[in-house]
Formats: structure tokens, C-alpha cells, sequence
């Protein structure tokens, strides 16, 4: 399958990337090459097979839930973009 | 001494003798960078200020006999480790102006054990390339010939490594990113079993297959640096908890009566007759040091990459999700609304092999797709673990090549990403079944670039394959061959 223009343009959306519209043919063909080599895993026959998620050998562990962090807001908030009087600042979302 | 070119056991010992101070040390490889670097780029980061404190530090320790293996011995770390107070870029224009507030598992390892942080090392932008060409910094150059990749995505570890520049280095591996540049570089390099190496603090990219590991000359210096990155950390929760192991320990051990399993599908057409011929001659010296050949198949090898192609994506569309400028990183200068600054501080962020990876991780996650390729990929990586599985029932350990093909030039393979991730085949399936891994150098193919030998081990058997690697390089010496520029 090849990708078109709006498919392009959704997966975009999705991703929050806002593409070049210069760079769009290349990136198309570029989208659809890796589509065609993953095409081939279509032809495998997995009836019965169960998907794996991770290693066998591991086993996840679950831990007690309690508050094990310091607060290290000043820290944090010191590489930040933008902030004021402890709070990160973004483009009003609310009139 | 000549210090760039003695092992980390020789190091140890001359600094616990005090004929060698850590300062001295840390300063001779810092000059050596200072000389060399420009020529390789292998670098991101250095802060010799920093480095120096931390020495005088471990000398202090030397002073009052609170001595470790690594105590004084500088390392170089791969800049997707966060170290708190050190630029940790992850070769992102996203993290160009990221000063980790918080110290990666690894790094505290390192800290605790007194080995000063010598610099950060290049790599692939978020760890996603196998030639370092994608790093928002700038190609890293093969010491061997400066005209070919050193490999990646650690390829500034290996390269700083084969040019002597650090002792040492840590690395990731996601598909090969610790193996394919140390086989193009010339070095070893181990990528241990999924979860003995915390990821905490190691930024993500595929979380199910990201491990880190260790790239240095020799398979003992391997099994020295590996001792104390090994850990088990409660805030990784796929860390693994078990019982400490000396990973030197066994590396006299003979090879008597060692079962090497050979994959008919690791020795195809796909393999470039120079690096065959130089897997053959190593395969000849192991039947000298006792081993026997096993014919075996791992039929879904070729599978392998389009899996991790689905794999990766989906789970780097997600882990990349979190960089969205607003509270670390990069932020777009001109924007409108909320929308508009995630996808232009993403848009201006991320470089275009990210930004691929991305889009084919949302493709294969969205909906009318998800079964189709997500849960047939992870269908067909259990196929994958069987055939492993299947394996390690008649032999002892699987050999092969690390890559199909010696170091290609820089540029050569930018354009065709396709190209660029089939040089991965022969990595890739490891950390798809979550097996430790290890490269080491066999001899050199075209253009007198190295090749490497790939050593894949059942879980856990990280000790036995550095045995198998140092008894080999007990009998050989490619090991201890450096480039000529490492020699200046």
C-alpha cells in the first residue's frame, strides 16, 4: 500500500508534527518504503501463536504504593521553557 | 606506561600502587581528546573542570584504601545517560539545552564506584540510527578510516574508544546499538541480558528492547565495567533482582568441549565475502581452542526486521510523546495556540529519522491497524524466541557476524533508510528475544576496515560469553590492534 496525501496528513495529526510541505514527497515515499518492508510479516502464519510483549524471563514487579519522591519542583521547573510563580505556561487554552 | 593503551586491570593496579594518580589519568585522556577529537567528533560533552574534581576525589578515596576495581579510572558515557548537572542531549536538537537535573541508575553505579565521568559521548538522534549520521551534533568518524561510519547509535563510544580515548564506555542497545559500532570500530562490546542494566534515567526509546551495556578493547575490560553497571534498581521495573556476579570470575575457564551453534541463515548471500572469510578464520582458531561446530537454524531471522520496524516505532511514538515543549527541552520561538507549540517545537525538535519512526509507530498503532501489524509483529517475535529457544537446546553458544558488512561510507547509505536498517539483521532478533549479546574484533575486511564476531548467549550467560571471548583473545590479538590515529 502507499500512503496518500491525507493519510500523511492524519498520521501527522496524530503525532503533533508539523510537516514541511517541501519535504512531503520525499517523506511519503520514504513512509511508504518502511510500510511495503513491514507488509512482509502479513504472510506469516501466527494462528494460534500468542503476541509477545516483553522477555520470558522477566516478571514485573508491583510495588507498595507510597510516596517515595522528595519535592524537587524548583529543580524541575528551573530547565523549563516557561513558568510563573510555580506553574508551567502555555498558550491560553481558556477565554 | 603508555597509558591509552593499557588495560583497566593494569590501570587498577597502578593506581592502588599510587604510581599513577587518577588526576594523571583523567588529564592525559582529556589532552588526548583535546588533540584527537576535532578529526573524530566522537564527543558531545566535556567539562574537564568536573572531571578533574571527581579525580581528585577518587584520589582521596585511593589515599584512605577505599579502593573498587574502577576507583580512578575515567569513563566515557553515552549522552542518553542523565547525569545530573551535565548537558544530556540524546544527540536531539530536542535536549540540545537539557541539563539532567537527576543522575541515570548507571551513572550513580559509576559514582559510587569512583570512576569520574569523562565526558558525554555521540550518538543517533534519540538513539535511532546505525551510522551516527542522524545526531543533531554532527557525524561521528571512524578512527579506522575517516571516511566510513563508526556505526551506531553509540558510534561516538565506540569511536571514542578505538581511538584510546577513554578507557572505556557505556552504550545502549536497542537493535545493535552497542554490537554493529563496536564490530565497525574494531572493539568488544556486550549488550547483557534485558533488564540487568536499569533503565532508569537512560532515556527511552523502545523500552521493551533498550538495554544498556558496555563497549571497551577487551572482553576482561568488558567484564570489569559490567561488574558495576549491573544492578538492581526498584525504579526500573523490569530491572532484574538477582544475586551479585562477578563477571571476571570465570574468563581463565577452558573451552574444551564448547558447542558453537552456527545459524545457516547468519552465513548467506547476504554476507559480504571479506567479513565471511575473517568469521571463518575466528570460527578456526575457537575448534583449535577445543570447540565444535553445530549446524542450526533460526528460520525467522529474516523476520526479525520488519518486527522491530513495527516495534520500535510503536513504542518510540509513544515514549517520544513526552517531548511536547512545555516543561523541558526545546519550545518552538513563533507559535499560536496549544496545538501549534507541540507541533512546531516537535516539528523544529526532532530530526527527520525521528520523525519517520514516529509516524510509522502512530501508523501501526492506530486504529483499523493495531491488530494488523502491532499484535502480528509481537506474534512473529515469539516465533523469533522459539527459534532461539529451539537453539540453545543443541549448542552452547550462537556465533555469527555482528554485521553483514565491514563500516560503509559516511553518506552512503542517508538516503535509503530502508538500506541503513537491514544493516542491522543479524542484532536485531537478539534483543527481540531479550538474550545478552556480544561483539568482538576478528580481523578486517575491505579497505583494511574491521569485522566483528557476533557471541549470542542464553539468559544470563553473560559470564560464560565473556570467557568465550577472552579466551580467544588470550590466542589472538586483533583486540589489542588500534588505529594508526590512536597511535599519534
Amino acid at each position: 500500500m502507499s500512503l496518500s496525501d491525507s493519510d500523511l496528513a492524519r498520521l501527522a495529526r496524530l503525532a503533533r508534527l508539523r510537516l514541511d510541505p517541501a519535504a512531503g514527497d520525499a517523506l511519503k515515499s520514504q513512509l511508504t518504503g518502511i510500510l511495503h518492508l513491514i507488509e512482509e510479516l502479513q504472510a506469516v502464519d501466527t494462528q494460534g501463536i500468542e503476541p509477545l510483549a516483553q522477555s520470558p524471563h522477566l516478571q514485573l514487579r508491583l510495588r507498595e504504593d507510597r510516596v517515595t519522591e522528595t519535592d524537587r519542583r524548583a529543580d524541575f521547573q528551573a530547565i523549563a521553557p516557561q513558568v510563573e510563580n510555580g506553574l508551567y505556561l502555555v498558550p491560553r487554552v481558556v477565554e | 606506561m603508555n597509558l591509552a593503551h593499557t588495560s583497566l586491570r593494569q590501570l587498577a593496579a597502578a593506581l592502588r600502587a599510587k604510581t599513577l594518580s587518577s588526576r594523571e589519568l583523567a588529564q592525559s585522556y582529556l589532552d588526548r581528546i583535546a588533540r584527537m577529537d576535532p578529526q573524530l567528533n566522537s564527543f558531545i560533552t566535556l567539562d574537564a573542570p568536573r572531571t578533574l574534581a571527581a579525580a581528585d576525589a577518587a584520589d582521596v578515596r585511593i589515599a584512605q584504601g577505599d579502593t573498587g576495581p574502577l576507583t580512578g579510572i575515567p569513563i566515557a558515557h553515552k549522552d542518553i545517560f542523565c547525569a545530573n548537572g551535565w548537558l544530556t542531549t540524546c544527540g536531539s536538537k530536542m535536549l540540545s539545552n537539557f541539563v539532567a537535573p537527576y543522575d541515570a541508575h548507571v551513572i550513580e553505579q559509576f559514582h559510587a564506584a569512583g570512576s569520574p565521568l569523562l565526558g558525554k559521548t555521540n550518538m543517533d538522534e534519540f538513539a535511532m540510527g546505525s551510522s551516527n549520521e542522524t545526531s543533531y551534533f554532527g557525524p561521528v568518524k571512524n578512527p579506522w578510516d575517516l571516511a566510513a561510519v563508526p556505526g551506531g547509535s553509540s558510534g561516538g563510544s565506540a569511536a571514542a574508544v578505538a581511538a584510546r580515548l577513554t578507557p572505556a564506555a557505556t552504550g545502549t542497545d536497542t537493535g545493535g546499538s552497542i554490537r554493529q559500532p563496536a564490530s565497525l570500530c574494531g572493539i568488544s562490546g556486550i549488550k547483557p541480558t534485558y533488564g540487568r542494566v536499569s533503565r532508569y534515567g537512560m532515556i527511552a526509546y523502545a523500552s521493551s528492547l533498550d538495554q544498556g551495556g558496555v563497549l571497551a578493547p577487551s572482553a576482561e575490560d568488558l567484564a570489569l565495567v559490567l561488574n558495576t553497571m549491573v544492578g538492581f534498581d526498584a525504579r526500573d521495573s523490569t530491572c532484574l533482582e538477582r544475586p551479585a556476579e562477578d563477571f571476571t570470575a570465570g574468563l581463565d575457564k577452558p573451552l574444551a568441549g564448547l558447542r558453537i551453534g552456527l545459524p545457516r541463515e547468519y552465513f548467506s548471500d547476504g554476507v559480504s565475502a571479506d567479513v565471511a572469510n575473517a568469521i571463518e578464520a575466528a570460527l578456526k582458531e575457537y575448534e583449535r581452542l577445543g570447540a565444535t561446530r553445530v549446524d542450526i537454524s533460526l528460520p525467522n531471522t529474516k523476520l526479525s526486521v520488519p518486527v522491530y520496524y513495527v516495534l520500535a516505532p510503536a513504542e518510540a511514538s509513544s515514549n517520544l510523546s513526552r517531548f511536547d515543549g512545555v516543561r523541558y527541552g526545546y519550545r518552538a520561538k513563533d507559535y499560536g495556540d496549544l496545538t501549534d507549540l507541540y507541533e512546531r517545537s516537535r516539528a523544529e525538535g526532532f530530526g527527520p529519522e525521528v520523525k519517520r519512526r514516529i509516524l510509522t509507530g502512530t501508523y501501526v498503532l492506530s486504529k483499523g491497524y493495531y491488530d494488523a501489524y502491532y499484535l502480528q509483529a509481537q506474534r512473529v517475535r515469539r516465533l523469533i524466541l522459539d527459534d532461539f529457544q529451539q537453539a540453545f537446546t543443541r549448542c552452547d553458544v550462537i556465533m555469527g557476524p555482528s554485521s553483514p558488512t565491514v563500516a560503509f561510507n559516511i553518506g552512503e547509505k542517508t538516503s535509503d533508510p530502508i538500506q541503513m536498517y537491514l544493516s542491522d539483521i543479524f542484532t536485531i532478533s537478539v534483543n527481540l528475544a531479550g538474550l545478552p549479546g556480544l561483539s568482538i574484533p576478528v580481523g578486517f575486511g575491505a579497505q583494511q576496515r574491521p569485522v566483528g564476531l557476533q557471541l549470542i548467549g542464553d539468559y544470563f550467560s553473560e559470564a560464560h560469553l565473556l570467557n568465550i571471548a577472552h579466551q580467544y583473545q588470550q590466542a589472538t590479538d586483533w583486540h589489542a590492534q588500534s588505529p594508526a590515529l590512536a597511535k599519534a
